[in-house]
């Protein structure tokens, strides 16, 4: 079995109001070095068979066309437990990895 | 004039258009379910609000792939007329058929109330019987309208005139506090470039008889009918 996960968040540059709202209920709870929240959503998809190179690009029109809007969302998709650097992850991936440790290293 | 009105699982105005088509404007107007995959040769097509599918995923995400939708984005390739009102403008972004997409409201709050709508481009085939800014009071009922694009796209939709509706103060004016769902540019109601698919979120089907308060969406049926050349008097 080929178990794909996928996790879709809200683009940087939009407006994310339950990320806001979560935000503030967590400073409510006193964490008050919270910078900021970003919901989204985590999705399991669960194939028949083996052969992940046989349901990659497939996987990858899910989360295109379905699962994630690219006008607001982001997308990152892990194939048995490895994540996807193929087509549109790639870039979404990227940008997870941009820490801001990783910026200061490469100046 | 034929029209069809679609029905998703979970459609909830569809009723309201049909009424408004078939007993207000004495129409010739059938329901299509969402697993068909004919029109019927409709010259325009209502895509109702409602919470398709649940709004599962999100507005209108699933409601993109139900058989219908083939045949809608036909009809709309060919010129026919396509109307999304509140879900149906959620669909028809999905679909791709207009650009952008409506998310959660700023406020986070499900807004249902009459609002102030103010017309922006009369010269359509959905508003010629409107003025030029004239404001119009239409009910809206969404949690999830508040319209999004980038700059570009913003820019693009305002310079091909295709904004034709925005949410305003009763005296015509953008405020910020005249804004529902935080709808960048005050967005209501969009029509793609070629001018035959328009989405907006208020309904103008439940505003199009005075004893419901008010006639002003009716307007935009009638609009629809003169571009067809459905003389007045037959509409009425």
């Amino acid at each position: 079995m080929i178990r794909a996960q996928v996790i879709v968040r809200p683009r940087a540059s939009i407006f994310d109001p339950q990320g806001d709202a979560v935000g503030r209920a967590i400073q409510h709870l006193g964490v008050s070095k919270l910078k900021q929240a970003h919901v989204g959503k985590f999705i399991e998809l669960e194939l028949e068979g083996d052969d992940v190179e046989a349901v990659r690009g497939q996987l990858e029109t899910i989360c295109k066309d379905l699962l994630s809007n690219p006008v607001i969302e982001d997308y990152v998709l892990t194939i048995n437990g490895k994540e996807d650097l193929t087509g549109l992850a790639a870039s979404a991936a990227k940008l997870a990895k941009r820490s801001p440790k990783a910026k200061k290293e490469k100046a | 004039m034929r029209w069809a009105v679609l029905q998703f699982p979970a459609s909830n105005c569809d009723q309201d258009a049909f009424h408004v088509l078939k007993n207000v404007l004495a129409q010739d107007v059938e329901y299509v379910w969402h697993k068909d995959s004919s029109l019927s040769g409709a010259d325009a097509i209502v895509v109702p609000g409602g919470f398709s599918y649940g709004d599962y995923l999100r507005c209108g995400a699933i409601a993109r792939f139900s058989p219908i939708m083939s045949a809608v984005k036909e009809a709309a390739a060919a010129g026919k007329t396509v109307l999304g009102i509140c879900n149906g403008f959620q669909i028809l972004c999905e679909t791709g058929l207009l650009p952008g997409v409506l998310v959660r409201n700023t406020s986070l709050h499900f807004r249902c109330e009459t609002i102030p709508v103010r017309v922006e481009n009369p010269a359509s085939r959905f508003t010629s019987d409107y003025l030029t800014g004239q404001v119009l009071h239409l009910p809206i009922a969404h949690g999830e309208g508040h319209y999004v694009a980038d700059e570009a796209t913003l820019d693009s939709l305002f310079q091909h005139k295709q904004v034709l509706f925005t949410y305003s103060d009763a005296q015509g004016r953008n405020t910020p506090g005249a804004n529902p769902n935080g709808s960048q540019r005050h967005i209501a109601g969009i029509c793609n470039r070629a001018g035959n698919v328009l989405g907006l979120m208020p309904h103008p089907e439940r505003a199009s008889e005075k004893i419901l308060g008010s006639a002003d969406g009716l307007g935009l049926f009638t609009s629809i009918l003169a571009s067809h050349g459905v003389p007045q008097a037959q509409a009425a």
